[in-house]
């Protein structure tokens, strides 16, 4: 008896120091030898984007004696990202969309990263702006992306000047029933902002002024003001009582899909479609989105992927090496374009690839007189009212009652 | 037996003895009963090693974090563990103490988390303290003085590369000359005693040793915590080859708990109840801290209209619904079990392997592939059925549809159930009542079904329970769709729990304080509604049983 329960103790206090010691051991052996001890990067990203920067990662980490680890997150990264840092246990570096940085700051999540003038004067100009932030820059760009017009140039040869040119093309090829849509720009039932914007601004609508040091400012909202109200009477105009050219059932689930199986002529989308597109042979040309006529330019948002620093990070002065020194460089750039192809943000690097890929340049072509997506955080409360509001308006509602609803729960959500 | 039972165990054991003086004959008893077998005691050696390094893995981040009243909980329990399973003593606690923890970490903490969060205004932009906001705010304030310079960087000490006192060498890009900087600031160094490499950065100086990539990475916070005054500002490390001259523009004063903007002199003083540094123009600062904000989560639950107004509503189609997705998928699936219980079906097999098909695939795929059928324009139910209904636009349709696909969702799970609990229903209660004349309807409503409804009825309320709260049936089909044209905050699919995350994450950031208020205000729903249905259980099981 006594034998056996002392061989359940001895037994026991075995495995805890063996589960004790494990940790003892690693630890301390990873701070003291100076060869490995390096110091590790880590780095978050989506799974397509992790696939690319890993070659580069490793290769930095050689050159630098560090070891460098990229993580995909494949879902919500924006939101893992901050609960990770505010825990302590987030990475030192993480890639993204701009219009995150308003809510990343709020939340102390990232810091500035300071460019040199040489090496900002690299980048295109809109990247650099979108990555700015009340005045301070907080990430380095290296993609960028808007929507552009796609045609299938064996039902529309020619680029449309304006919408009503569109809709009339839209209409001789219902007619003559080779589509059976006009245009494909997806609503789906609950709206989609980021798509109509382009629309929205050539009406003559906005969302935030720019206050006097070029930032958006949240407390001029443009969503229920008679300029808004007069841009959505047009669009509802195009909705489903009026021509038909828009509707909710086109969404962003079938709205590629509905163009590439040549249903319809037209389609509003971005960089990410083209690979559908090629894929179906279908014979394709981008232009610009065009604007009503007599109405202003059709202004597509301009969204850019960048890296940050993370505040919380381990290892920020790695982290700022590698941001600052190491992302600036156009042979990454290079390598994430083929990874995915959205046009680069560094200015060398779009030239390098420009050449084999024509596309690239008429979306930014496209693109150039865009504007960059709010960073602001009072942005986020605009996407789901916005879009309510348009789905409603081209469902066919009372765009002044919706509009001013909209604008109402909008400014009344943003602090 | 507890001599040998050093440590934690031993100490407790012994007051434990005095009371329980009038049980060794039980438990010499019990000893006399269960032997002690080798897989046992491997098992309990697994099980209490495994719980030790639990605890030996918990502790280190407690003791990092200078924890100690957690440390303190964390030593007592894994010690009251290891005497629990070490005595021969407590039997019914052996078997009880592993569900309690469970159900404790499992339940009873996240509810209590919970309700402690509903009483502040955790929440983007709240969600650390205020040493973190202030912290944030001067960080994110470092602008690069105006027409300063860059300078390349090394980093270098006169120490032992892992420990000695850091600086910074740093070459000025104008002049060529290479300075040393610490915290005392920059001293010129003479120009023979230094290389320095093509792109400006020295790679040797006399007297110091440069530290490469990675023995400098290793210090990485000294190195962004060391900052070098200069006349204009003060020179900062961006990463590890580049210095710049920076200036903190915002800086936090103690004297007024403020922060204050050097270059406008703008002040923005702590708000402690919005846990904010507010202007005296209102104008808040991003960065925010977490306060609590005691029952305004709740008061405005009840008092904004935005909210309340259509509360009622959706309280009324939320019961609506998870009584229709329960009661309809209940009936289908009896149905289609009772049908496939009779006797002289054939091929019960094959069918009900069909019938368990939809419960077979993932739920979330279903739902996302149910919301395209339902497209108007493009959708297969249209298309097939030749008809022009837009589903999701209009309210009862949208409602029908959402029923439908929880219908089809939902059905295999009650079928599986029924026929469980039918098979368990012995066939001579029903041959009896035929016996006595009963036709088929009568014995089922006498005898068949309130025998299932005995065994089912807690699973039904537990199924009313989850699709009352059924967020991915809503979220992945119609997302509340539709909308009324003046109202884009409240469909008429909403449930309560798809409207309120709107509320609590359709906004400006998310709102962890005011979702948990509003979770609390569901489970007390929720709750009501179970206990009131499992009362009127009971009595249906005292009569029938």
């Amino acid at each position: 008896m006594r034998i056996r329960t002392a061989g359940v103790v001895a037994l026991f206090a075995l495995a805890l120091a063996a589960s004790g010691c494990g940790r003892d051991s690693d630890e301390p052996a990873a701070k003291e030898s100076p060869k490995a001890a390096g110091g590790k990067l880590v780095i978050w990203a989506d799974d397509k984007r992790t696939a690319a920067l890993k070659p580069f990662a490793e290769k930095f980490g050689q050159e630098n004696g560090v070891t460098v680890e990229v993580q995909a997150v494949s879902k919500d990264l924006q939101t893992n990202f901050v609960t990770a840092s505010q825990q302590g246990s987030g990475p030192d570096v993480v890639v993204g969309a701009h219009d995150w940085i308003g809510n990343l700051v709020q939340n102390g999540a990232i810091d500035p990263v300071q460019l040199a003038a040489e090496q900002k004067s690299a980048f295109n100009e809109t990247a650099i702006k979108a990555v700015t932030f009340n005045g301070q820059l907080y990430g380095v760009p290296y993609a960028q992306e808007n929507l552009a017009l796609i045609r299938n140039t064996e039902l529309a040869p020619e680029a449309p000047k304006t919408i009503e040119d569109l809709v009339a093309t839209g209409k001789q090829l219902k007619t003559a029933k080779k589509a059976t849509e006009t245009l494909c720009l997806q609503v789906g039932q609950n709206g989609d902002a980021y798509h109509i914007y382009p629309l929205y601004t050539s009406a003559g609508g906005y969302l935030f002024g720019t206050g006097a040091n070029g930032d958006y400012d949240p407390k001029d909202l443009g969503v229920g003001k008679p300029a808004s109200i007069e841009a959505f009477k047009k669009i509802g105009a195009l909705g489903e009582k009026g021509e038909g050219v828009l509707k909710r059932s086109i969404a962003d689930t079938n709205s590629i899909a509905t163009f590439t199986s040549k249903k319809c002529a037209y389609l509003v989308s971005g960089p990410w479609a083209v690979a559908d597109v090629k894929k179906a042979n279908i014979k394709y040309d981008i232009s610009a989105i065009p604007g009503f006529a007599g109405g202003k330019e059709a202004q597509p948002f301009v969204g850019v992927q960048a890296f940050y620093v993370a505040t919380k990070g381990k290892n920020k002065a790695l982290a700022q090496e590698f941001v600052a020194n190491y992302t600036t460089t156009p042979e990454l750039a290079v390598a994430l374009y083929n990874a995915e192809p959205r046009p680069p943000a560094l200015t060398a690097a779009l030239d390098q690839v420009k050449g084999s890929d024509p596309d690239l340049a008429k979306f930014q072509e496209a693109g150039k007189n865009g504007q960059v997506l709010p960073a602001i955080p009072a942005m986020a409360a605009i996407w789901d009212p916005f879009g309510k509001a348009e789905a409603a308006v081209i469902g066919g509602a009372d765009p002044t009652s919706t509009i001013t609803a909209a604008g109402k729960t909008i400014s009344g959500q943003i602090k | 037996m507890s001599t040998p039972l050093s440590g934690p165990g031993s100490a407790t054991q012994a007051p434990g003895r005095g009371p329980g003086g009038s049980r060794p004959p039980r438990s010499r008893a019990t000893r006399d009963h269960a032997p002690i077998t080798l897989t046992g005691v491997a098992g309990k050696v697994l099980l209490l090693g495994l719980t030790a390094g639990i605890a030996v893995w918990a502790a280190f981040p407690l003791i990092d974090g200078e924890k100690w009243a957690g440390l303190a909980l964390l030593a007592a329990t894994t010690a009251a563990l290891f005497y629990l399973y070490l005595t021969r003593r407590h039997i019914p606690a052996k078997y009880l103490v592993p569900g309690t923890l469970f159900l404790i970490a499992f339940q009873v903490f996240p509810v209590l988390y919970t309700a402690s969060t509903a009483f502040t205004n955790f929440g983007d932009g709240h969600r650390g303290g205020k040493d973190e906001a202030i912290v944030a705010i001067q960080t994110s304030s470092v602008t690069q003085v105006p027409g300063s310079a860059e300078y390349a960087l090394s980093i270098a000490t006169k120490g032992d590369p892992a420990t000695g006192p850091l600086v910074f060498l740093v070459t000025d890009p104008t002049t060529g000359t290479v300075s040393a900087g610490d915290t005392g600031g920059l001293r010129q160094l003479d120009a023979a005693d230094v290389t320095v490499a093509p792109g400006g950065k020295v790679t040797a100086a006399d007297g110091y040793t440069v530290l490469n990539f990675g023995q400098a990475s290793a210090r990485s916070k000294e190195i962004t915590d060391l900052v070098v005054p200069t006349a204009g500002g003060a020179l900062r490390s961006s990463g590890l080859s580049r210095a710049y001259e920076g200036k903190a523009v915002r800086a936090y004063e103690a004297g007024c708990d403020c922060v204050r903007d050097t270059e406008t002199g703008q002040t923005w003083t702590a708000d402690e109840e919005l846990g904010a540094f507010v202007a005296a123009d209102g104008e808040r600062l991003a960065q925010g801290w977490k306060v609590n904000v005691g029952l305004s989560n709740f008061t405005r639950v009840l008092t904004d209209k935005n909210i309340s107004g259509p509360f009622l509503g959706t309280l009324i189609w939320n019961i609506a619904f998870a009584v229709a997705s329960t009661g309809g998928t209940f009936l289908l699936g009896m149905l289609i079990a009772l049908v496939l219980h009779s006797p002289r079906m054939r091929g019960t097999h094959l069918y009900r392997v069909l019938l368990v098909l939809p419960y077979a695939m993932p739920s979330f795929a279903m739902l996302l592939a149910w919301r395209d059928m339902f497209n108007a324009d493009f959708g297969l139910i249209n298309n097939l059925l030749g008809l022009d209904v837009d589903w999701f636009g209009q309210p009862w349709t949208a409602r029908f549809a959402v029923i439908l696909v929880q219908l089809w969702l939902g059905y295999p799970y009650m079928f599986l159930v029924a026929t469980g609990a039918l098979q368990a229903i012995p066939r001579e209660l029903t041959e009896a009542t035929s016996v006595d004349g009963a036709s088929p309807w009568q014995s089922f409503r006498a005898v068949t079904l309130p025998l299932l409804l005995v065994a089912l009825s807690p699973l039904l309320i537990s199924s009313f329970a989850y699709n009352f709260n059924n967020f991915n049936a809503i979220y992945l089909t119609t997302e509340g769709a539709p909308f009324p044209a003046d109202n884009p905050t409240n469909g008429a699919t909403d449930l309560l729990i798809t409207y309120t995350y709107r509320l609590a994450f359709g906004g400006q950031g998310a709102q962890f304080g005011f979702a948990a208020a509003i979770s609390l205000f569901i489970f007390a729903i929720v709750a009501v509604v179970s206990a009131v249905s499992f009362r009127r259980t009971r009595k249906q099981e005292e009569v029938y049983s």
